[in-house]
């Protein structure tokens, strides 16, 4: 079992985000459940999503407590909401952010940034960081493979929008393997 | 065909298969989805023929739903929470008129204080209202028992509620096999209705009975609610063959044969359960859940052959009776003759944690459960309202 927190804003499509990573799941014949944390969808205000991820049909129903990843589609949550709460000791913290790593740095979290909003912005036109924030994902843990979150964003999407959110979310992808690479080259 | 998808979502599809003629509608969360998705279905001309009515109150959706099943439609709605409860005078006539209404009860909590989140406090506040109740684990089992519903409502003449938690199935998206047209087509014969409202064969449905039959017209009732017991298993059965895979009927004994402690329960909390279980029997414990599928006939017998080797049963409820207790306790009482608990969980939205579940079979094994247990309590924030406590 792997389990993702997702925290953002309304509108950020963070929700849309835990489905998504679902779907891909699904698309590689795996087990997957994503929710959304209830009763606060407004625009603007903090939100979380949750998915959980396994080879194993799911039962379990309760909450995500200790994720194995935390995705940051906002790092302006970061100081309303702890967003580190129950990450496992050694847990990916994937950040959307095109500043330096010092700023976010979280002891026992293996941090990693990514300028999904810039790369929304550049691929897609709008700030929508989710789907790019998937393609990093897939780099950074290897849970899902980038063809199938592109899969995933194909059955979701319009094909016309589906494409320039993969080419943003396959641009995260390599944006995070190459620094990866970097890091195990150096 | 297997889909990732939304509770909602699979429900609506689920529902569409079955081809209701009518669907009146009025949304509150968290059902809306639900009928949201219909109503596109409708508009675009999938559900045809079906007629979808928005109407301006749970109490007139009910109402429509009563009028177009005595009319010889088969209808569907769903609700929750406070729109269950404003549907209350109704849900007892379209029982007591024998209309096979099924609906979906996307299972919340009742204000005051008010609380969108998941409990269930609104079907258990109608159980007796006449209406059959069945329970879903998961997704997976919220749309294989609308497919029931359907079936088992029309054979009886008797509406059924299906209970699907709010929030945490309605908006979960889960691995579902969603049945085909086909499969569908071939359980669920069209609707015969037993009586119809037709102006070319005039009958009167629903005339006043005094004391010399009220009796008799109730005990009739029970004993068709009684029938329940019998035809679910049959019909869960069947079903399971025409779709290829275990549909839940009465009760859903997990692990429970050689248990001394049993926890029983309905819902999306017995699949937390379950790993509980699975965890705790793996360091040797001896555990198990009985999950309870239907809930209204209440199948005594299956409980209490399920329940036979256990030495202490705690009944997890996600309800409760203020100034009484647990609610499915009382009914259960009479099948166990071991120590009974009641653990109160998950109200309002509160998680229910494969943690606290551990905490609760080992205080049951130790001895250490109370009668009436609030699982989760905050001893300290209650203290300080209570007489003598530091109120600030």
């Amino acid at each position: 079992m792997f389990s993702v927190r997702i925290h953002g804003r309304g509108g950020q499509g963070v929700v849309t985000a835990a489905e998504l990573l679902a779907v891909a799941a699904f698309v590689e014949e795996r087990y997957a459940q994503a929710f959304p944390s209830f009763g606060s969808e407004r625009t603007g205000a903090p939100v979380a999503a949750f998915c959980r991820v396994d080879d194993r049909p799911i039962r379990s129903h309760e909450p995500v407590v200790a994720p194995d990843a935390i995705l940051v589609a906002d790092p302006t949550v970061m100081h309303q909401v702890d967003v580190l709460a129950g990450l496992r000791p050694d847990g990916y913290l994937l950040v959307n952010s095109a500043g330096s790593a010092p700023d976010f740095a979280q002891p026992g979290a293996r941090l990693t940034l990514v300028p999904a909003t810039e790369l929304a912005m550049q691929h897609i036109g709008r700030p929508l960081p989710n789907a790019v924030l998937l393609g990093a994902f897939a780099a950074l843990t290897g849970v899902v493979r980038l063809d199938s979150v592109c899969a995933a964003i194909r059955e979701r999407f319009p094909a016309r929008i589906a494409e320039r959110n993969i080419a943003a979310a396959t641009a995260a992808w390599h944006n995070v393997h190459n620094g990866l690479k970097v890091a195990s080259d150096a | 065909m297997l889909s990732q998808i939304e509770g909602s979502q699979a429900v609506a599809a689920a529902v569409a298969r079955c081809r209701p003629e009518v669907i009146p509608a009025y949304p509150i969360s968290p059902q809306t989805h639900i009928v949201e998705a219909l109503a596109e279905k409708v508009a675009a001309g999938t559900l045809a023929p079906c007629e979808y009515l928005t109407v301006e109150s749970e109490f007139g959706a009910m109402s429509v739903a009563i009028g177009a099943c005595a009319a010889g439609a088969r209808t569907y709605t769903a609700t929750a929470s406070q729109g269950l409860l404003f549907m209350a005078e109704a849900l007892f006539n379209a029982s007591g008129l024998g209309l096979p209404i099924v609906m979906t009860v996307a299972n919340r909590a009742i204000g005051a204080p008010i609380n969108i989140w998941n409990d269930q406090s609104d079907t258990m506040s109608q159980r007796e209202s006449g209406w059959l109740q069945l329970y879903a684990q998961d997704n997976q089992q919220a749309v294989d028992l609308h497919v029931l519903a359907f079936r088992l409502a029309e054979q009886l003449s008797l509406p059924v509620m299906v209970c699907v938690d709010g929030f945490v199935l309605t908006h979960a998206v889960e691995r579902v096999d969603l049945p085909e047209v086909e499969q569908v087509d071939r359980y669920l014969p069209p609707f015969v209705p037993r009586q119809v409202l037709d102006p070319a064969n005039p009958v009167a449905i629903g005339a006043m009975v005094g004391p010399e039959a009220f009796t008799e017209v109730r005990y009739l009732a029970h004993l068709r609610t009684l029938q329940a017991v019998q035809q679910i298993p049959v019909l869960s059965a069947e079903l399971g063959t025409v779709l290829g895979r275990s549909v839940p009927g009465l009760v859903d004994a997990y692990r429970t044969e050689d248990a001394e402690t049993v926890v029983v329960a309905l819902g999306s909390v017995v699949g937390t359960l379950k790993d509980t279980v699975d965890a705790l029997r793996a360091e040797g414990e001896p555990v198990g859940v009985l999950g309870l599928t239907t809930y209204r006939p209440f199948p005594l017998d299956a409980l209490r052959s399920a329940l036979r080797g256990a030495r202490r049963v705690v009944v997890l409820e996600r309800a409760f009776a203020l100034g009484v207790g647990g609610i499915v306790t009382a009914d259960l009482r009479p099948a166990v003759d071991v120590p009974l608990w009641t653990v109160v969980a998950g109200l309002g939205g509160r998680p229910v944690t494969v943690r606290a579940l551990r905490g609760v079979f080992a205080d049951a094994a130790a001895g250490r459960l109370e009668p009436l247990t609030f699982l989760d309590l905050d001893t300290d924030r209650v203290a300080t309202e209570l007489p003598g406590g530091s109120r600030s």
